[in-house]
């Protein structure tokens, strides 16, 4: 070689010019993003910081806004979440297995998967609409934590069947082929090598799932969840309210002092949030390590 | 069709070199033969010196060989090709030994006389070297019909050689004088039979080559 | 000798591919059996037709027969786990379950009903010793399988396959994924096993076949072209186109 060919310079700086130009444009996209949460997050905390106090866990809602916590709400909340979670998880990871191990590939099971990636695309309202038709109405269960739970689980449902068939599919096929080579039944490799390798893949999402459910109001305003509950349910067919209808409630109301309660209670709702994805993070990477 | 373009070059080189050792052994035979007939030394010396060439020759294949098996690791007739071309050369290079100490007697009666004018053992050494050339030709045509036509061939030299030896025997007693140079030509008869049984291997070889068995062809 | 696998007018079709033509094989017992031939030759489909991994394959065909120990494999009676308890597996890329090497090892046998717990202790222990891998590992055999070197889980995986005590072990080219001494590693075992087993192997590597194997089949296009002993092939074949293959002068 003679020499180090430099190439034209000129060109290669323009060439530079419009990397550089493009990394500010893409930054400026993320911030803007960013930005515009941070400021909504600050206006909120900056609302709702002083009315976080015990009292909001341990007061029933009230008309009066110093009396007002959110003790039904949260509660409401957790009782879905928990009814919520075996249901969803039963029922989805079910059918997850039964579409990515047994369906084989039939037009049948490709129409059903078709639908099943639409619905996790329909508007929350829609599930509302369906809950209220089947389960307020036509099962007679009235405005009940059943009914709620039972609508939720719905909407979930195509999410975690979804997140699911992924986990299952991301399993290495050798690690099938190893437990059938040892002659292992269908069931027995499903139970004992392919769902604990993929079940990391589906409790992130399941849980990301949940996030969304217990952010939902819509739904629930449509099964006619109260706005004002003074007690806790004590039966499955009792009725019940969720964190993000009291908060709606309060937001509505004409008083400052119930918007900061909102502002307070959104705080608390996003605590929530970030623990359960905090959570799927953690579950993640603890064990995608054995993957 | 996958070749092995450059193992078959080097194969082929196995192939160019034992073709030129087998001409070099020829002509060694035949100088040294010539050098016997006129007890002429310059002659044998020559054939005593060119020996050295036959045996770097040798060396040469075994290099190449061995080369060819750790890099190219041959197996079936790529390995026999390897196999036969050691054997056929270290044949060669003892053929070679042969005709040098037949140029040696030539040179152990300086200042003799021949007892008798030869007239066997040249027949003898032109029906053996027409088999090494045969021997030589069925190897590069990897033609086994050449290689047992050529070792029933040996049958005729093994004759020849036989009244050689009667035929000095008689000089042996009759003659007590002329003892010591009859010993050296029945030797000379000796060594020209073993440079046939040697190109009778050469015929062998190739039958292993072509077919993977090995035949014995000295029978 | 009686062969414990006989392959007679086998021929296998994915969906209108005609896989195998007519094979014809015996596999002696307790010999080593290697399986060579150009990428797409059905080496591989022989190979899982013994143990019936391709029944998972949709639209594939069978005609002929394939007897194991005398019994027709694909007959009706036959039950494919309790076949494929008897014919063991070894794949190409090293495959443990994300368990603990203990668990790799008892994943079969508990499959197959041993729960007790000293029984698998001695099945986990002996299988390992078989793969020549205890000496490594018997101080960690609550480590995951994952940390192993690829080696160190292919022999691991072997010991998995010998856990449920099969008397045929397959070998789907067991060593290709793995370094030479690795390689050589397990060659070594395959020595020591066949002993005990009958060991079948697809292998790319002919050198491999060469060193390890007792018998070889060369297959081409979904034929058995030579079947002979290792050395006779290596050396002698008596088809062109196996003399072709082996030196590596295959088109």
């Amino acid at each position: 070689m003679e020499r180090l060919n430099l190439g034209d310079s000129k060109r290669i700086n323009r060439r530079r010019i419009s990397d550089q130009t493009l990394h500010m444009i893409f930054l400026a996209c993320t911030s803007i993003g960013i930005l515009v949460l941070m400021a909504l997050i600050g206006t909120i905390v900056m609302d709702g910081i002083h009315r976080l106090s015990p009292d909001l866990f341990t007061n029933y809602p009230s008309r009066i806004a110093d009396r007002a916590g959110l003790k039904s709400p949260i509660v409401g909340t957790i009782y879905l979440l928990l009814l919520m979670a075996p249901l969803s998880f039963i029922l989805g990871v079910g059918a997850a297995i039964f579409l990515e191990e047994y369906a084989g590939r039939s037009r049948w099971v490709r129409l059903i998967q078709l639908n099943i990636s639409t619905l996790a695309g329909v508007p929350s309202i829609i599930y509302g609409i369906l809950g209220l038709a089947i389960f307020v109405r036509g099962m007679n269960l009235g405005r009940s934590l059943l009914s709620g739970v039972l609508t939720m689980t719905l909407l979930v449902l195509p999410i975690i069947i979804v997140a699911a068939q992924e986990a299952l599919r991301a399993v290495p096929k050798n690690r099938r082929d190893a437990s059938y080579a040892l002659g292992a039944t269908k069931w027995q490799t499903v139970s004992k090598s392919v769902l604990p390798s993929a079940m990391p893949g589906i409790m992130t999402g399941v849980i990301l799932a949940l996030s969304r459910a217990i952010g939902e109001t819509a739904p629930l305003i449509m099964i006619g969840a109260l706005t004002y509950v003074a007690f806790l349910p004590e039966n499955l067919l009792d009725s019940f309210t969720v964190m993000p209808i009291q908060i709606f409630n309060w937001i509505s109301r004409p008083s400052e002092a119930f918007h900061e309660l909102a502002a307070s209670g959104i705080i608390l709702l996003l605590i929530m949030l970030f623990i359960m994805n905090i959570a799927a993070v953690w579950i993640r990477n603890k064990y995608s390590k054995n993957i | 069709m996958i070749r092995r373009i450059e193992f078959d070059q080097q194969l082929d080189e196995l192939k160019t070199l034992l073709r030129e050792m087998g001409k070099h052994m020829e002509e060694a035979l035949a100088l040294a033969v010539q050098s016997l007939q006129t007890l002429d030394a310059d002659k044998a010396q020559r054939v005593v010196d060119n020996d050295v060439q036959l045996n770097a020759m040798e060396e040469q294949i075994m290099d190449i060989g061995s080369r060819l098996i750790v890099t190219q690791q041959p197996v079936a007739k790529d390995l026999r090709r390897i196999l036969v071309a050691f054997r056929i050369a270290s044949d060669l290079e003892r053929m070679g030994d042969l005709a040098r100490d037949v140029a040696k007697v030539t040179l152990r009666l300086q200042g003799q006389k021949l007892i008798k004018p030869l007239v066997d053992l040249p027949r003898m050494s032109d029906q053996v070297r027409a088999m090494v050339s045969e021997s030589i030709e069925s190897y590069l045509t990897e033609n086994t019909d050449l290689a047992y036509k050529m070792a029933q061939d040996d049958d005729q030299v093994d004759h020849l050689y036989s009244i050689i030896l009667q035929d000095l025997f008689a000089h042996l007693t009759s003659d007590p004088d002329t003892a010591n140079q009859a010993m050296l030509l029945v030797m000379v008869g000796r060594y020209i039979e073993r440079i046939a049984d040697h190109a009778t291997n050469i015929g062998e070889s190739t039958v292993y080559l072509v077919t993977g068995h090995r035949p014995d062809l000295n029978q | 000798m009686e062969a414990i696998i006989q392959i007679e007018k086998l021929n296998l079709y994915y969906d209108t591919y005609h896989a195998l033509k007519n094979v014809d094989l015996d596999i002696p017992e307790k010999t080593v059996t290697a399986f060579i031939g150009p990428s797409g030759c059905g080496k591989s489909t022989l190979l899982r037709t013994l143990n019936r991994m391709n029944d998972m394959i949709p639209a594939t065909r069978i005609e002929g027969s394939v007897r194991i120990g005398g019994t027709e494999i694909y007959g009706e009676d036959v039950h494919v786990e309790a076949l494929r308890k008897q014919v063991g597996m070894v794949f190409q890329q090293p495959n443990p379950f994300p368990k603990s090497i203990y668990d790799n090892i008892a994943y079969g046998p508990r499959l197959h009903g041993i729960k007790s717990k000293s029984d698998l202790d001695g099945i986990v222990e002996q299988s390992l010793k078989q793969a020549a891998l205890w000496e490594e590992v018997k101080d960690y055999l609550k480590r995951s399988a994952l940390s192993l070197s690829g080696g160190q889980q292919q022999r691991l995986c072997i010991a998995r396959a010998l856990a449920v005590q099969p008397d045929i072990l397959l070998m789907d080219e067991a060593t290709s994924a793995l370094d030479p001494i690795s390689t050589l590693k397990i060659e070594e075992l395959v020595q020591e096993l066949k002993s005990t087993y009958t060991i079948v192997m697809v292998t790319h590597n002919m050198h491999q076949a060469a060193r390890v194997s007792g018998q070889t089949v060369f297959f081409l296009n979904g034929e058995v072209v030579e079947s002979a002993s290792t050395d006779v092939l290596f050396s002698t074949p008596s088809d062109a186109r196996t003399e072709d293959y082996i030196s590596g002068r295959f088109g």
